[in-house]
């Protein structure tokens, strides 16, 4: 099982801009092909109801994935599969398989909390912990590796930074997380996301409790997020995956309709379904 | 108007239905307007003339109408995917109808000024010209209003036709100029009607490229048919004739 350290494409801590700038040249030729997480072949299961119909889908590395369906479509099922959140419902079950790194990730011998750090999800309403924004970041950091004061202090600092927060709370770092506003907590949730540098970041509507300009510096983060980190986001704005998505799948009624690029999908789709759901005929 | 299914929103259809209303008006006073544009050249006929520099403005203020609809759309409505495309190409038709209409304002004007001249030729090409350009603009026009994108292609592939005949008109309108002095005035009036018509076979082609666009996704493929050769034609005068 992989440490922090060997974590293959987080940037080290902190990133310079040259550094940035030197990774994205040498794999940016790698970046087309590569795919982060392979789904093959998943049925998911509440109970007897098949909530997910045999999906084959990748998720290339250091891209934005959205997904977008109306509701109950099994989107939101699918982000929760990643991260095997499904575990915590005995009635609920996935088959088949989600390829990461060699490994698949739904198998019952994957140790799901070293999964859910290099996995990382951010809800719809934001989920701060009742504690200091400081503590919000290193909580989870502290769970996984042994780091120095400082060491610690240079995660939260940089977490924060990538985040987009540090300059609202750099001099109010041990007061509570609980006051800070809801686009301000989002962003800390990404923060405490990031914060434990996984390789991949799951959104479920991010944005939806937010208003138009805490959604617009959401949408500004991810676009930067996604130099470092692959992102899957499921959203019910059609605008914003047509903003912040490199690939759009569609899914309906379980299935997966169709996916392709943000500008093929939304100027020119093959499925009539597709269709007619992004220009609002049926939903 | 064979549309698949309906907007959720219904004033969403209304628009777009109205958008649609709005080129097939401009179509049909387009269509009138060459018709009797023609009409004024080759039947000297003045009321003709009148008619088509008359239309004219209307035509211009229907283009104003279509573009500030379109903005309109664009902003309130976010389209996607077919829709989309639609309401873009109908701010391109627009514009290629409304240059339509200038040609042929330039052509009734022009056909005052010839209806002085006895022409000792027959203007049977421009006749050709006339008809086959007018054939095509019909012919975009229906596909415009069936949404009809193999419609579309057989106008585009025709363009070729229209532009044989022009080179064909260009010959031998110098030739006419050589001949006798006194036809050289007319002849050159001549000479920017057919241009002109030839440019109004174009514009129905890009009309054509555009429709087919918003159609099926994706662009007309292959080169564009340009037949036009009359920037390098060279007609020399029979040999041992001053």
């Amino acid at each position: 099982m992989p440490d922090g350290e060997t974590k293959t494409h987080a940037t080290p801590v902190p990133a310079t801009a040259a550094a940035d700038k030197a990774a994205e040249a040498t794999t940016g030729a790698a970046k087309q092909a590569a795919i982060e997480i392979s789904i093959r072949s998943l049925d998911f299961f509440y109970g007897s109801n098949r909530a997910l119909k045999s999906i084959n889908l990748d998720l290339p590395v250091r891209e934005v994935t959205a997904m977008i369906g109306p509701s109950g479509c099994g989107k939101s099922t699918l982000l929760r599969v990643l991260n095997r959140m499904y575990d915590l419902y005995p009635n609920q079950r996935a088959t088949g398989e989600v390829v990461m790194d060699g490994r698949n990730i739904i198998d019952s011998s994957v140790d799901v909390n070293e999964l859910r750090s290099r996995i990382g999800m951010v809800f719809q309403k934001p989920t701060p912990f009742p504690m200091s924004i400081y503590d919000n970041i290193a909580f989870g950091v502290k769970l996984h590796e042994k780091l120095s004061k400082s060491q610690l202090d240079e995660r939260v600092e940089w977490s924060l930074n990538r985040s987009a927060l540090w300059e609202e709370v750099k001099d109010r770092m041990h007061s509570s997380a609980l006051g800070l506003s809801g686009g301000q907590q989002q962003r800390l949730c990404i923060a405490r996301t990031i914060a434990v540098r996984p390789l991949v970041i799951l959104l479920d509507e991010p944005t939806s409790a937010l208003d138009p300009i805490s959604t617009l510096k959401i949408e500004e983060l991810i676009d930067e997020l996604k130099r470092d980190f692959t992102i899957a986001i499921v959203t019910h704005n059609m605008q914003q995956a047509a903003r912040c998505a490199d690939r759009v799948a569609f899914f309906y009624l379980g299935e997966l309709i169709e996916v392709g690029t943000a500008t093929q999908m939304f100027t020119a789709p093959h499925e009539k379904r597709t269709q007619d759901y992004i220009t609002g005929r049926f939903g | 108007m064979p549309e698949s299914s309906e907007h959720m929103v219904k004033s969403y259809d209304q628009e777009l239905n109205r958008l649609r209303a709005l080129i097939t008006e401009m179509g049909g006073l387009i269509e009138s307007e060459v018709a009797q544009a023609c009409q004024a050249v080759l039947e000297r006929d003045q009321d003709a003339a009148s008619v088509v520099v008359e239309t004219d403005p209307k035509v211009d203020a229907l283009e104003l109408q279509v573009q500030q609809f379109v903005v309109k759309l664009l902003a309130l409505r976010q389209p996607m995917a077919q829709d989309l495309r639609l309401i873009v190409a109908c701010l391109r038709m627009t514009s290629d109808l409304e240059r339509i209409g200038d040609y042929a304002a330039n052509v009734a004007k022009r056909s005052l000024v010839l209806g002085q001249f006895s022409l000792p030729f027959t203007l049977s090409g421009i006749s050709n010209m006339g008809r086959l350009v007018q054939q095509n603009l019909k012919a975009v026009i229906d596909a415009i209003g069936d949404n009809d994108a193999e419609a579309a292609l057989e106008v585009w592939r025709s363009d070729e036709d229209i532009d044989s005949i022009y080179n064909a008109l260009f010959r031998e309108l110098i030739t006419y100029m050589m001949e006798d002095p006194r036809n050289i005035t007319p002849c050159t009036h001549l000479l920017f009607i057919a241009k002109n018509l030839e440019r109004i076979g174009d514009h129905a082609t890009n009309i054509a490229e555009t429709l087919y666009y918003a159609v099926k996704g994706e662009p007309l493929s292959g080169i564009r048919p340009k037949g036009d050769t009359s920037a390098y034609a060279v007609v020399r005068p029979p040999a041992g004739e001053a």
